[in-house]
């Protein structure tokens, strides 16, 4: 056996995407303190943006690179983990360029503004080594960096009641979660006698030669260990405090935590889930080791997922609180390709996550400029504004018919190849309880557009919106409308990247 | 500029472009607007018109196809733009692009809005006239869906007093359908072999896929009931049709023709274009009892519930009902005559009621209501326009010499050898719709003149200019319908011989 080395020098050059955002991190932290007399929130904001640009680039230089296991096992370089760091990447960067014009962060005193772009920066190294890693302790400990500064930044404007209250939630929610999860990682680490995917694999390999009571005591520790997922992914039953958190925290980090923490978090679960627990067979297929019957398991949560997220999304008022019904619901959809054990399955599930990031950013974009503008986030304000400002209502309306899943958009095309996926891997009951749940989504999802353009306004006057917002705006609604129209060059990267996950 | 393989697009995409054009324009300038909307939907009915002039009679049609445009859209997912026409769909291009252009001149009294009216309109049309044309069904879907948003805009801006919940009630249903077709397209993609959409090579080989096949036997009437009720919705078939009334009574004169006239017969279209030819059997399954016993219903109930109406408009939606009715009917029966009349149906009922609906806009737009015990007398202030309703009403009902006679006679005849009983009850309809449209015509024109209407203006030269093309159609094709059911027989006779009845009725 070689002597353990934690840390190879060759290794390093590998991490260099983590690297350059740790070091932007260290720089920015000085900038913040050079600069603090000056009150000016746009070199750190940009400086944000340069680092997140510079590991974006890195990432995409590595593409392709075969899969490269880091610093003994701890985490590891491949196509799927860079995937989603950068789709981490690209949602860090459109929330923090949101942000700079973004009235409900930079109307907080001045003070605290650098801080505000320094955990977004953290919490997207978490993301990145949470997608990378390739061992229990090190995801805990990448899911905990995410979600130590998600609690800060959701309770950042610190005379506000609400993001105080919402940030208290979260932290509360977010303890019990990850308690249970290290609980049930540290069985895992009983049974099986070690921290990595790897020899998990092997221990659940063996698991059906075994008698009944180190099953029963693994499927706890499956259990608690999935608490920890199924939080961050706002999924059933571990949702409720997706909707409080999300109206209550400033506008563009609710769309953080509904696009960004969810994509790493499904990541990590596919990657805990299809290294852990499963082994790759031909024609691109799974097989589930030890007799488990887990894919039924997450199978019926996505229904109930989907399900509860749409019922409940009918009742609301609140465009934030709808949007996080919304993405509680789109949860649920999300997990419907993983219980399929294919790589088709894996593939729709990151397409879809692609997908969603652009739509779903553009909704809270929309409601960030109405924000801006003087119009709370109730439904009721929006009444009109198709004649008010229609450049705004359009776009939105793209998004939410996105959102909803109607052609030529490219929610369509991301819903399109899960129920595509379903179908070939014969799940025919969540195929139909998926296709329902979009038509129910439908309901709340056009109530406000009936709001925007079906209403007349209460008065005529324009809603003006900043340039920087609105070519924003204007890009992601292109881009939703290009994924409807021809997805071919994503789908490709995506399942390349989905190819080559799994032993 | 236009060969046999673009010819289909231009006729398709022409409306896409008047409607970017529009989009140009500054919303100021409606006179320009209607310009483009105009010219946009004029250019397509000519190119259907070019398509008519070298359309072959003798095509087979259903799994060979005419004009056909053929290119690879997503290669991976084997997905291709893929157009043709055959004697089925002929008909209904032409159909909807002289609708679509005699409803723009019937939209010129939109004021709210007007640019993204035409550019929603153009947009539709452009949807419509793609289902028609699609033969690769995850194209097909595409722009089936396109059609929707348009549609929720078009009842929901421009509407009636209950335009919101009309135009939410019919997404609603009208997704629900389609997202099941969607799993049916997907079910039949992945038992294919090779994996595909084209819906030609799907009817071809359908007989020979096997290893993919799921729950046989059941298969094909599971995946025919999923496209089935996709498709019955947007007819609609009983009990899939209370969208109907409230879109069509909600909906602005020009979207309530389009409705009537194009998109209910989408749903028969999808019928004969992907349920018969591709589930041959599931079709005989279904045919009897189902789907005459539906059409039966359709018919007794729509009419009876058009009867009972005291709004015209809501009345002649009702009447819709039961004219598709027929088509079930004839559609059921598989019979030669039974296609036939089913498929002239589906063109008569869109120049018959397209007038209906015209008609009913005119009189709304005096006297801003449509109360049928509101009026009383009208013939006496308004006589040529009492000529055109009279001339509507009886087509409608199935007066000999006028188009729906014809049509409808065909469909009894067609189904009177496979379903007497049935065909009995249905003949009902035509005793019902003579009821109902001539008591409707009396309270409305005749007696003595309402003194409230005693000054109301006739009908002008534009709205008789949208009229007058599909009452002279209406006449001609009650006289010599030949031209017309010429188009469609070979394609109809190669449908009988997929479904194994070659030669029923002939």
């Amino acid at each position: 056996m070689t002597p353990f080395q934690l840390v190879k020098p060759e290794e390093l050059a590998y991490l260099l995407p983590e690297l350059i955002l740790v070091g932007t991190l260290i720089w920015s932290l000085l900038l913040e303190l050079i600069l603090r007399p000056r009150q000016s929130r746009f070199p750190v904001a940009g400086f944000t943006l340069l680092g997140l640009l510079a590991a974006a680039v890195a990432d995409l230089r590595l593409l392709g690179e075969p899969a490269r296991t880091l610093f003994s096992g701890m985490i590891v370089r491949d196509d799927f983990a860079i995937i989603f760091q950068l789709l981490a990447a690209f949602a860090a960067g459109l929330v923090v360029f949101a942000s700079i014009w973004t009235r409900e962060v930079s109307d907080q005193p001045t003070a605290g503004q650098g801080e505000y772009y320094l955990l977004i920066l953290g919490a997207t190294i978490g993301m990145f080594f949470l997608v990378a890693a390739q061992n229990l302790l090190m995801l805990y400990l990448s899911m905990e960096l995410l979600s130590l500064p998600s609690y800060l930044l959701v309770a950042w404007p610190k005379r506000s009641r609400p993001a105080t209250e919402a940030g208290i939630k979260y932290v509360v929610y977010g303890a019990g979660a990850s308690c249970a999860m290290i609980y049930g990682i540290s069985l895992l680490y009983g049974l099986s006698g070690s921290l990595e995917l790897h020899d998990l694999n092997a221990y659940v390999a063996g698991l059906s030669d075994q008698t009944a009571l180190p099953v029963a005591t693994f499927l706890v520790a499956l259990l608690l260990t999935l608490a920890g997922f199924l939080f961050k992914i706002a999924a059933f039953p571990l949702f409720q405090w997706a909707p409080d958190v999300y109206q209550g925290a400033p506008t563009p980090i609710t769309a953080f935590l509904a696009v960004g923490s969810k994509a790493a978090g499904m990541g990590a679960l596919l990657r805990f889930l299809y290294l852990g627990l499963c082994v790759r067979g031909s024609a691109d297929l799974f097989t589930a080791l030890g007799g488990l019957h887990w894919p039924m398991l997450i199978a019926v949560i996505s229904a109930l997922t989907m399900t509860a997220g749409n019922l409940i999304a009918l009742a609301q008022t609140n465009a934030k609180r709808l949007l996080a019904y919304s993405s509680i619901a789109h949860a649920g959809y999300i997990l419907m390709g993983i219980p399929l054990l294919s790589v088709a399955g894996l593939t729709a599930v990151i397409f879809y996550l692609a997908v969603y990031l652009v739509m779903n950013l553009g909704a809270f974009l929309s409601v960030i400029m109405l924000e801006n503008q003087g119009l709370p986030p109730e439904i009721k304000n929006y009444r009109g504004l198709g004649a008010r400002s229609p450049a705004i209502a359009i776009a939105f309306s793209v998004f939410l018919f996105s959102l909803t899943g109607i052609p030529p958009l490219g929610g369509f095309i991301g819903k399109f190849y899960l129920f595509a996926a379903l179908i070939q891997g014969r799940l025919y009951w969540l195929a139909v309880v998926g296709v329902l749940n979009s038509v129910v989504s439908l309901y709340y999802y056009a109530n406000i557009v009936r709001r925007m353009f079906l209403e007349k306004p209460l008065d005529e006057t324009p809603v003006p919106a900043s340039p920087m917002l609105r070519g924003l705006l204007a890009v992601l609604a292109l881009i939703t409308l290009a994924l409807g129209l021809y997805w071919i060059p994503l789908y490709q990267l995506v399942e390349f990247a989905a190819s080559t996950l799994g032993l | 500029m236009l060969t046999a393989t673009n010819i289909l697009s231009w006729i398709t995409f022409t409306p896409l472009i008047g409607a970017a054009l529009i989009l140009l324009l500054p919303g100021r300038k409606v006179k320009a607007i209607r310009g483009v909307a105009v010219l946009a939907t004029a250019l397509s009915l000519l190119f259907s018109l070019v398509l008519l002039s070298r359309f072959d009679n003798a095509g087979r049609g259903i799994t060979e196809f005419q004009f056909v445009a053929q290119r690879d859209w997503i290669q991976a997912f084997s997905i291709q733009y893929y157009m043709g026409i055959d004697g089925l769909s002929l008909p209904l291009v032409i159909l909807t692009t002289l609708l679509s252009f005699l409803c723009i001149f019937a939209s010129f009294g939109i004021e709210r809005w007007v640019k993204a009216y035409m550019a929603l309109f153009l947009l539709l049309e452009t949807g419509m006239l793609g289902v028609f044309c699609s033969l690769d069904l995850f194209l097909f879907y595409v722009f089936w869906e396109v059609m929707l948003l348009p549609m929720y805009f078009l009842i929901g801006i421009w509407g009636g007093p209950r335009r919101e919940y009309a135009a939410i009630k019919f997404f609603l249903y009208t997704l629900l359908g389609s997202v099941l077709m969607l799993l049916g397209i997907l079910a039949l993609y992945f038992a294919s072999e090779p994996h595909t959409f084209n819906l030609p090579q799907l009817i071809l080989t359908s007989s020979q896929w096997s290893g993919n096949l799921i729950w046989v036997p059941y298969f094909w009437k599971i995946v025919f009931v999923l496209f089935f009720i996709g498709f019955a919705i947007k007819v609609p078939i009983f009990p899939f049709h209370t969208w109907l009334p409230d879109a069509h009574v909600e909906a602005p004169t020009a979207v309530s023709v389009i409705l009537a006239g194009v998109l209910l017969k989408m749903g028969t279209y999808g019928i004969l274009r992907v349920n018969y030819p591709l589930f041959p059997e599931a079709a005989h399954w279904f045919a009897y009892p189902f789907l005459i016993t539906l059409g039966v219903i359709n018919i007794v109930y729509g009419s009876l519930c058009a009867m009972a109406q005291t709004d015209l408009k809501k009345l002649v939606a009702y009447s819709s009902i039961g004219h598709m009715g027929f088509c079930l009917i004839g559609m059921a029966a598989m019979t030669s005559q039974g296609f036939h009349g089913a498929v002239l149906q589906m063109w008569n009922h869109g120049l018959i009621t397209g007038q209906l609906f015209l008609l009913v806009g005119v009189v709304y737009d005096r006297a801003h209501h449509r109360d049928l015990d509101g009026f009383g007398g009208l013939a006496a202030a308004m006589p040529i326009y009492a000529g055109m309703v009279s001339l509507a009403f009886m087509a409608s009902l199935g007066l000999p010499g006028l188009a729906g006679f014809v049509s409808e006679a065909l469909c009894f005849l067609g189904a009177w050898p496979v379903f007497p009983a049935s065909t009995a009850l249905s003949v009902s309809g035509v005793v019902l719709g003579a009821a109902y449209f001539l008591w409707a015509f009396q309270r409305v024109f005749l007696g003595p003149l309402n003194p409230k209407y005693e000054k109301i203006s006739e009908i002008n030269g534009r709205e008789l200019f949208t009229l007058a093309p599909l009452a002279l159609l209406t006449v001609l094709i009650g006289v010599y319908p030949m031209p017309i059911l010429n188009w469609m027989t070979a394609t109809l006779n190669h449908l009988q011989e997929i479904l194994g009845v070659a030669g029923r009725g002939m």
